[in-house]
């Protein structure tokens, strides 16, 4: 695996749901009000470190989405701050209208940290995979909808959970990331997309792994002089339009890059953002329409076309609609 | 406790429901109709303790209405038990009204969740139940379950997990009224046997008749001593759909609308007599 290496970001070790398991302890040490609820999978997706540390604040629900949500919403209106674990896939599909009435609607405080997003969960396959979660998510109005893109991120995003009004979606993901920002200081504003390289030739929007993928791609891009801003699009909702707009006006050309599907994903909303403020070209990796399978996270990505290089070969289609366009 | 007055309340709901639903022009009258005593017992027996002033008291005993096809019976009861003035409640259904067609969580006072996609309203409670231990609060938590919500899956989860998770002081009352949408429920999804089922969840049954105030009062104030049992407790109230008004009872097709004018001047005729 070399997530990262050509753009010189230093690895980490941990798998990210590792990271998130650190971080949700680290808040529950410091906030009383955190509770976890999880869905009998707390081993998988790290939500166990609360159980040992704080018993008496973590549930487990069973394999039972449904009522794993509702019970969540019910403590959340007593002002407690519920942390709903669980893999995307069966938290989203199985608890879709708990957590439209429960959550959305009732625009309650609390987060549901969708794990094991994207395919890179590898070798589990297609029924365990959280492909759709950005689509199903965002037909829930209310939510903010958080995609960590490295450590640091998801530190700073769980850290901030709780301050965020009405209810949060966080993406948690099997697989470890480069680190793209310093250890203790990542710079996050919910809503505000990070810059994380310059270039004025085309503009990589990306989210959670793709973003260290995106800078190996500008990186691969500027060997041949093309310079690829790249944004971390971390919150899919609310999307930060100023940054996106001003990126379409800058560089003219736009790649959207993300392991989800690209039905309802993040770059049909960056297009939609795009289109009304700044219609440019734009090319989109992601998921066609596809189911994938089981297999080496690496060896998937590679397949179903999720690489630097499907982002640098995209960067390049942009960039060449852009000049036959002017 | 002064059953008479409570009767006459129960009546008035009746009256509230009656005008409420006929001027909105849609709504579930029926379905509220044969509940009426049971949330008369609940707000206006002294079962539940709550300040209609400070609606969230933390102290408060929850009630999660989890059949929300109730709802104007329900803003009713919070009306008259003084959470807002009864003049709201001639704004159901309609457009810039906090009156919604199905309850909303705090979108009026009292009103404790999002309901109307059937089966949610169980685990809503034991989500106060949970919370309650870790906040300090010591309340009861009162569900009421349509009959037809037994058919969801997510009721049967909630139902495990309540005895595994001792709760208590969560009492659902079962408004068993034996007909849902579109027929008789033993037609449509045979439930029986009912009470086995929830014993065999774990849960302490009892059933009542759902439109004896007395014997639900009696009812629940046993739940309220029994909640130290540390086991779920659910009250089968047999009832009857549309009680009140003798041409709709017992007929589904009233399930989800209004009363015509005409219909609606005969049940207000008729419970007008009742008094």
């Amino acid at each position: 695996m070399d997530l990262g290496k050509k753009a010189g970001l230093k690895s980490c070790e941990k798998p990210l749901r590792n990271v998130f398991g650190d971080a949700l302890l680290d808040l529950a040490s410091s906030n009383p009000q955190v509770v976890v609820l999880d869905g009998d999978l707390g081993n998988s997706t790290k939500a166990e470190t609360v159980r040992k540390a704080f018993p008496e604040r973590f549930f487990n629900i069973g394999i039972a989405e449904s009522n794993l949500v509702g019970i969540g919403a019910g403590m959340a209106a007593c002002g407690l701050y519920p942390f709903i674990v669980s893999f995307s896939s069966f938290l989203l599909c199985n608890a879709y209208d708990q957590i439209r009435l429960s959550v959305a609607m009732s625009d309650i405080n609390a987060t549901i940290v969708g794990s094991h997003g994207g395919i890179t969960l590898g070798k589990d396959g297609p029924t365990q995979m959280g492909i759709e979660d950005f689509a199903l998510v965002g037909g829930l109005p209310t939510f903010t909808i958080l995609v960590p893109s490295d450590p640091s991120m998801m530190h700073a995003m769980v850290k901030a959970a709780p301050e965020i009004q009405g209810p949060v979606f966080l993406r948690s993901s099997r697989v470890a990331m480069p680190y793209i920002y310093p250890e203790d200081d990542c710079p996050f504003t919910p809503g505000k997309a990070n810059v994380v390289r310059e270039g004025g030739d085309l503009t990589i929007i990306a989210c959670g792994m793709m973003v260290a993928a995106g800078l190996d791609a500008a990186a691969e891009l500027a060997g041949e002089g093309i310079e690829a801003r790249v944004l971390d699009l971390h919150t899919l909702r609310p999307m930060d339009a100023e940054t996106i707009a001003a990126a379409a006006r800058e560089t003219g050309a736009l790649v959207c890059a993300e392991e989800h599907l690209l039905q309802g994903g993040m770059g049909s909303n960056v297009a939609r953002v795009a289109a009304e403020h700044h219609p440019v070209p734009v090319r989109f990796v992601g998921l066609d329409d596809v189911y994938v399978e089981s297999g080496d996270p690496w060896d998937l990505l590679k397949k179903y076309h999720l690489t630097a290089a499907d982002i640098a070969e995209a960067g390049r289609a942009a960039v060449a609609a852009k000049q036959e366009g002017s | 406790m002064d059953i008479e007055a409570l009767k006459e309340t129960a009546r008035q709901l009746r009256l509230d429901v009656l005008e409420m639903t006929t001027r909105a022009g849609s709504g579930h009258p029926s379905s509220c109709w044969s509940a009426v005593e049971v949330l008369t017992a609940l707000y206006f027996g002294g079962i539940l303790r709550f300040r209609p002033e400070e609606p969230w008291w933390p102290e408060r005993d929850r009630f999660v209405l989890s059949k929300g096809h109730a709802a104007p019976l329900l803003y009713a009861v919070l009306a008259r038990a003084g959470y807002f003035p009864m003049e709201e409640l001639n704004r159901l259904r309609d457009i810039d009204s906090p009156v919604q067609g199905h309850p909303i969580q705090r979108g009026m006072p009292g009103v404790e969740a999002t309901t109307g996609s059937l089966g949610q309203g169980l685990s809503i409670g034991i989500g106060h139940v949970l919370a309650g231990r870790l906040t300090g609060h010591s309340y009861n938590v009162y569900v009421l379950l349509g009959d037809g919500e037994n058919e969801a899956g997510q009721i049967w989860e909630a139902a495990m997990s309540a005895s595994h998770f001792k709760a208590g002081n969560l009492v659902a009352v079962l408004d068993y009224n034996k007909f849902q949408e579109t027929g008789p429920i033993a037609r449509e999804m045979a439930l029986e046997p009912l009470a086995d089922k929830w014993r065999s969840f774990g849960w302490r049954v009892s059933e009542v008749n759902g439109h004896d105030i007395s014997q639900l009062l009696e009812t629940l104030v046993l739940a309220g001593q029994m909640v130290a049992a540390a086991q779920p407790q659910i009250i089968i109230a047999h009832t009857i759909k549309g009680k009140g008004v003798s041409f709709v009872e017992q007929d589904f097709t009233f399930h989800g609308r209004a009363l015509k004018p005409e219909q609606a001047q005969l049940a207000r005729e008729e419970l007008h007599g009742s008094g």
